[in-house]
């Protein structure tokens, strides 16, 4: 409980006594580069093979002939949007986005970076870490956008590639019975997400006190802690979205 | 002038620091000294407010810096000029961009008289030619001169020095002591240099404080170090052989 009443106090930190807003703006495009543009590829490659994936699996799990195919798609659409692109591109994001705000704010913090932004009257919480925690929040779902499209291109890919599905199946399936909330909910969960797997991974960083082995130590558990955190909002999220 | 009062400070149940009283001139390079865990840095950092002392006060001209409003605090740190034990230069920031920093962060001038400013501090470094260079493809010597051309970047009243010479040849660490030394007397900056180091101790101490285990045992100037009857300064002075070979 006092770690959550001290990530709570952080949060507090960020938002307290900023520096001017020009400063921020040149951090947060730096950061959106960082975060955006450097995870494009991981997040590209894992959510393309996970609608191959699953529109494989769905088919071979589909052996009743009275259920059309185009199912098949509608599964791999659904599945995509409302989970798989949100949450499991998130959770990769923890990994990637995650460790690298942790090791990189615990190694400020054991250089004393950090202690000579607050010597000379800076905000090192607000400096260092608002703009990460903004840039997550707007390209996350950018991210989420494009790993959406690509598994459903992946599923559709896979699917004829491999023969269980046609082209105008699939994209009849695509078609069938879509709800424009989807979209709309999976980018509300990515922005909760962005939010969370920010600030966590921001506050194991920023509090490490030691050497290399404590920076180590905090990166392991910004992902583990921002993991855990991720399924916990999407289950609460779910249920109070979609029921 | 600084001026601190009863500075105490434990940490859990651990007494750091026991009343340490002092004051520092402007113009002058007071020295901090005492062997490694007797509360040099603990001190260091209470005065420049990144840990905050159990009872005591630390006074910059007549201003409490510890109860002062958040806004009169971001004033007093203005003035200060902080050389930390590891440079603590940006990484990410070439060497120039590290000493126009505080500028960038804290002033509104024109960007002509910043880059005017940073070059400036550049040069009285002996570093102009390593502008452009990352902190990681610098040596420590250059890092620690680094560091003190963007403490004095802008135009410190105090400067705090942690350990400069930690790290460092015994030519490099003279070099920087000359430099504090320079510093500190052309532009009337009141300097506090945390160090072990002999050679500092003998060529820049105009005022030393030792400290042992927590307490102030001894105040005095280089000239009267090696004659004080305090034993546990004799015995961290004469921990040098060469100190002891001079002595003889």
């Amino acid at each position: 409980m006092s770690r959550l009443g001290n990530y709570f106090i952080f949060l507090g930190t960020l938002f307290r006594n900023r520096e001017k807003f020009g400063v921020y703006l040149k951090l947060i495009l730096d950061e959106c580069t960082s975060i955006g543009v450097g995870s494009i590829f991981i997040v590209a490659l894992v959510n393309t093979f996970i609608g191959a994936v699953t529109c494989v699996q769905t088919a071979y799990n589909l052996t009743n002939p009275f259920v059309p195919k185009n199912i098949i798609a509608l599964i791999v659409r659904d599945s995509s949007i409302l989970e798989l692109a949100p949450t499991l591109s998130c959770i990769v994001l923890a990994g990637k986005v995650g460790s690298n705000i942790a090791s990189e704010l615990g190694t400020m913090r054991i250089t004393e970076q950090v202690d000579a932004l607050e010597v000379m009257g800076i905000n090192s919480s607000s400096y260092l870490i608002l703009p990460k925690v903004i840039a997550s929040v707007l390209m996350f779902p950018l991210l989420v956008i494009m790993a959406g499209f690509l598994a459903i291109l992946g599923g559709y890919i896979a699917g004829t590639l491999a023969g269980v599905i046609t082209p105008e199946e699939y994209v009849s399936g695509l078609r069938f019975e879509y709800k424009p909330f989807g979209v709309a909910f999976a980018l509300i969960k990515t922005v909760v997400f962005a939010f969370l797997v920010s600030t966590i991974s921001a506050y194991q960083g920023y509090r490490v006190r030691g050497g290399a082995l404590e920076v180590g130590a905090a990166s392991t558990a910004a992902v583990t802690n921002s993991c855990i955190a991720i399924v916990a909002a999407d289950f609460v999220l779910t249920q109070m979205l979609l029921t | 002038m600084i001026t601190i009062k009863n500075i105490s400070k434990a940490f859990d149940d651990r007494q750091i620091l026991v009343g340490i009283e002092g004051k520092f001139q402007p113009g002058e390079t007071s020295l901090i000294i005492g062997g490694s865990g007797t509360g040099k840095s603990v001190l260091l950092k209470c005065m420049i407010g990144l840990v905050k002392p159990d009872s005591g006060e630390v006074m910059y001209d007549g201003r409490n810096f510890l109860t002062s409003s958040l806004n009169d605090q971001k004033a007093i740190r203005r003035e200060m000029g902080v050389l930390f034990q590891g440079s603590a230069l940006f990484d990410s920031k070439s060497v120039l961009d590290n000493v126009r920093f505080p500028l960038d962060m804290l002033t509104d001038q024109p960007e002509n008289e910043k880059m005017d400013r940073a070059i400036e501090c550049l040069k009285r470094v002996g570093l102009e030619k390593a502008r452009d260079s990352m902190p990681s493809e610098i040596s420590g010597g250059m890092k620690k001169r680094v560091g003190i051309a963007r403490a004095i970047v802008l135009n410190p009243k105090y400067l705090f020095c942690d350990e400069p010479n930690s790290g460092l040849d015994p030519l490099t660490s003279a070099k920087i002591d000359e430099l504090i030394a320079e510093i500190t007397e052309e532009f009337q900056i009141t300097t506090v240099v945390i160090t072990h180091d002999m050679n500092s101790m003998m060529e820049i101490g105009e005022k030393i404080m030792f400290l042992y285990k927590g307490k102030k045992l001894w105040e005095g100037d280089s000239a009267s170090l090696t004659h004080s009857s305090v034993d546990e300064l004799n015995e961290f002075i004469n921990a040098n052989k060469l100190i002891r070979e001079m002595e003889k």
